[in-house]
């Protein structure tokens, strides 16, 4: 089921055949086409992609299709276990040195979150009944020790800094003493971005390595970073001997394929992903969700959440009856929209439903959010009276909210002509947040959000 | 060894080079950069399939984008068809043009859009950490340089320390900035901001706002609303709204031009961090897709490493490091 978005493209390969037989070599290569620009997609390194796609391709071709599966499905069986494992098969927990403080150093480009991290970190030790020291370690960007500091107080951290004239050995050297004087288990030290190409801010980063011999050397990578995500991480692994690797921003809609970039040079585990801009959202990673993520394959464990997170449950169950008895208004319809916009643009949140990207690439489906946005007007233009009773729209109220709304009486017209469809089609959509789970909401969403006319879905906008 | 390999050898050694190049090279006529992606292309005999998979790959891996890069190489087999062309050499001349036509533009959109009666505002969004704070001084720096009257709005209330930041930027610069306090309401700021401008009659207000990633709906409406707030004050603002964007990022850049675009009205684009090796190829997919024009590329942290976009130049360093690995194997490094 997750894997549903590259099942299909490799189903148009191999056809609808079930139990072929042996996989062919041609049908492999033209599966691996299919993965490759999938992987390519995803900003995955050309070269790894490349390692790859040649790994799979062995474990592949002339394997046995059992009779109830079809050939797509071996192949795409083959691909997820394979990246998942290389992305890190089992979790792995933060380095603790034998004797204390543990010292945990930052490491990474320019705006990567390196400086964010540090207090996520230390939020997460105290949470433990840690107690880490903050050392502020950036001198260069303008207000970066102003930054740790601020984090550090949110938190009620200590945060040691000798201001931006000391070198950041010294200051790295003096604050892991602090912490063994002061009794702190864990020294996180902040450092300033650097390009892996600059060799006098890497020669300082390897000299405060070299001062404080840390427990931990982390990476801190861009989860949107692109192609250059192989030459930074090969550059400061040569450099420093990581020995984790943490992403960040992955609350965006990237792909994330520098995470399989940065883990095949490094071979370091991927030991945390930072999912917000609060101090708490930092994560453990998911090896599995990664792999589906970079696949494109649709995370139906995260929509879950954000589903979860960011509707109302009440106002969810409310809904449900609402649509099961069909006495849905359009004050419902609003309040409906409200509820989905928060997760998010709709096109992406189509993208994390496995079989989406099948009806997004229909032509006559399109996502228009001007569209919506016209929808919502139409129907906030309606009184009170015509939301609750649709039915007595009449050619002169028609008018009267076309003219409201900056839309044409046809815009109107439609829209009437398409909530009456839609109140038909509530009992499936109710499956949505009902007990079927997301099978009915996937359908559910394809209803509401499908393509115009003809045998296709009705776009109910 | 593979071509790859030395590719990647290469690089490192190269980048000094063709930074340097980058820099000053904006006089550098067009004949360099035919002569430079020409030795790539030389190096190659025969256009096969192979040809083509390197090139796809030398594309690919300087992040131009895979849908771009397929129509790209695509159009290229229509011209090798149609024109009979045999040897690469030929093929290279077309395939600079068509990077270089993609990312040009007309020429009036190479300039900063400038209020002929009054305040120019430019507005900065992007997601976080890609350089806005940073490009914000160096471009306060530029106009200071031009004997213009500059005011910086610090509407990045949210991040730890980002109106301090931007206040160490306004010393360096010697312009002043109009702030509120940490957590107060970014449009309120910008409301301050473009008052003072008035009073105070400046040429250019530049306005800083937090980092945001493109997906988070309410922070999106925010930037909504910021702009709006300028407009209501000055109608013909922000004259120009500039998304920054890092040379780093992938093909997430699209995704970040199109919502960004969407929400506050982007005119512009601005490639940071470009001293690095990282190519910053997706603005030619954003080009090509959203016709966004580059205004500026960011090369390094200090005030003066901002320079005005230029196509050609920027065609010439995306495949500098990529051409003439042969030769360049064989020299020393650091020379
Ligand atoms: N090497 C290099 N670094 C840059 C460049 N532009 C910005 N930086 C650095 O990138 C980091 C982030 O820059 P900021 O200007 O703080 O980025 P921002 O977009 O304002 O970040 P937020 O406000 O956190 O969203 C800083 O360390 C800058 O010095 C550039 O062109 N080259
Ligand atoms: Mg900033």
């Amino acid at each position: 089921m997750a894997f549903e978005g590259l099942t299909t493209r490799l189903q148009n390969v191999f056809g609808k055949l079930k139990g072929r037989g042996k996989v062919s070599e041609d049908d492999v290569n033209e599966a691996m086409r299919e993965v490759r620009l999938a992987l390519l997609e995803a900003d995955v390194n050309f070269k790894v992609v490349k390692d790859f796609i040649a790994k799979v391709k062995e474990q592949a071709t002339g394997i046995e299709v059992q009779k109830s599966f079809t050939p797509a499905m071996v192949i795409i069986d083959i691909v997820n276990k394979e990246l998942t494992e290389l992305m890190g098969g089992t979790q792995e927990k933060l380095a603790k040195a034998n004797k204390p403080p543990t010292v945990i150093l930052m490491a990474g480009l320019q705006g990567a979150g390196k400086t964010t991290l540090t207090g996520k970190l230390a939020k997460l030790l105290q949470s433990q009944n840690h107690k880490p020291l903050l050392v502020a370690g950036d001198i260069y960007r303008p207000a970066a020790i102003k930054q740790l500091q601020v984090l550090g107080e949110q938190i009620g951290a200590q945060v040691f800094t000798l201001g931006d004239k000391i070198s950041p050995v010294e200051i790295a050297k003096q604050g892991v003493q602090l912490a063994k004087d002061q009794g702190n288990d864990y020294v996180l030290i902040d450092t300033a971005g650097r390009l892996q190409i600059d060799e006098e801010l890497m020669q300082e980063i390897k000299d405060i390595h070299a001062a404080v011999k840390p427990d931990e050397v982390l990476l801190v990578v861009d989860a949107m970073t692109g192609q250059e995500a192989v030459n930074v991480a090969k550059s400061f692994h040569e450099q420093l001997a990581l020995t984790g690797v943490v992403l960040t921003k992955l609350d965006g809609d990237t792909r994330g394929g520098a995470a399989l970039s940065v883990k095949a040079v490094t071979g370091c585990p991927i030991k945390f992903a930072s999912t917000g801009e609060k101090i708490d959202q930092l994560e453990p990673f998911h090896p599995d969700r990664m792999a589906s993520r970079i696949l494109g394959m649709g995370d139906m464990l995260s929509l879950i959440e954000k589903a979860q997170t960011n509707m109302d449950a009440e106002k969810a169950a409310e809904m449900e009856r609402k649509m099961r008895n069909a006495d849905f208004t359009f004050d419902d319809f609003l309040e409906q929209m409200e509820q989905v916009r928060r997760m998010g643009p709709l096109d992406q949140l189509l993208d994390m439903l496995p079989g989406m990207n099948k009806v997004k690439n229909n032509p006559n489906f399109k996502i228009d959010e001007k569209q919506i946005a016209r929808t919502e007007a139409i129907a906030k233009s309606m009184t009170k009276a015509e939301k609750k009773k649709p039915d007595i729209i009449n050619y002169s109220r028609r008018k009267r909210i076309a003219a409201g709304s900056g839309t044409t009486l046809a815009d109107v017209n439609r829209l009437l002509r398409q909530f009456e469809d839609m109140k038909k089609m509530m009992k499936q959509f109710s499956g949505m947040m009902g007990p079927k789970g997301p099978k009915g909401g996937m359908k559910a969403l394809k209803g509401m959000f499908g393509g115009k006319g003809g045998k296709n879905m009705k776009f109910p906008f | 060894m593979s071509f790859f390999k030395r590719l990647k050898e290469s690089i490192a050694s190269k980048t000094e080079a063709v930074t340097s190049k980058f820099r000053e090279g904006l006089t550098k006529t067009r004949d360099a950069l035919v002569g430079k992606v020409g030795e790539l292309f030389s190096r190659r005999k025969k256009i096969d399939e192979e040809f083509f998979e390197e090139l796809e790959e030398i594309l690919i891996g300087a992040d131009v984008g895979v849908n771009t890069v397929m129509e790209l190489i695509d159009e290229l087999r229509a011209e090798v068809k149609k024109r009979k062309i045999e040897e690469p050499a030929e093929l290279q001349p077309i395939l600079s043009e068509k990077l270089v036509e993609m990312l040009r533009g007309s020429d009036d959109e190479v300039g900063m859009k400038e209020n002929p009666n009054g305040i120019t505002v430019i507005l900065f969004v992007g997601v976080n950490g890609v350089g806005k704070t940073t490009t914000i001084g160096k471009l306060a720096w530029r106009y200071k340089q031009q004997g213009k009257n500059v005011l910086l709005a610090a509407g990045d209330t949210f991040r730890a320390g980002a109106i301090e930041q931007l206040e160490v930027w306004g010393q360096r610069v010697g312009v002043d900035v109009i702030k509120q306090e940490s957590g107060s309401d970014p449009a309120a700021v910008m409301f301050d901001a473009v008052q003072e401008a008035k009073r105070r009659n400046v040429d250019v207000l530049i306005c800083d706002t937090a980092g945001r990633l493109q997906n988070k709906h309410n922070l999106m409406e925010e930037l909504a609303k910021i702009h709006r707030v300028i407009q209501r004050e000055i109608p013909s603002a922000p004259h120009e709204t500039l998304l920054v964007l890092d040379a780093t990022t992938g093909q997430n850049a699209l995704q970040q031009a199109k919502l960004f675009g969407e929400k506050s009205g982007v005119t512009g684009l601005v490639l940071t961090k470009l001293d690095g090796t990282a190519k910053g190829g997706i603005v030619i997919a954003i080009r090509n897709e959203l016709s966004l024009p580059v205004k500026f590329v960011g090369l390094g942290e200090q005030m003066d490493d901002l320079q005005q976009f230029d196509a050609d130049q920027f065609v010439h360093a995306l495949f500098a490091g990529m051409a003439g690995t042969e030769e360049q194997a064989d020299e020393p490094e650091n020379t």
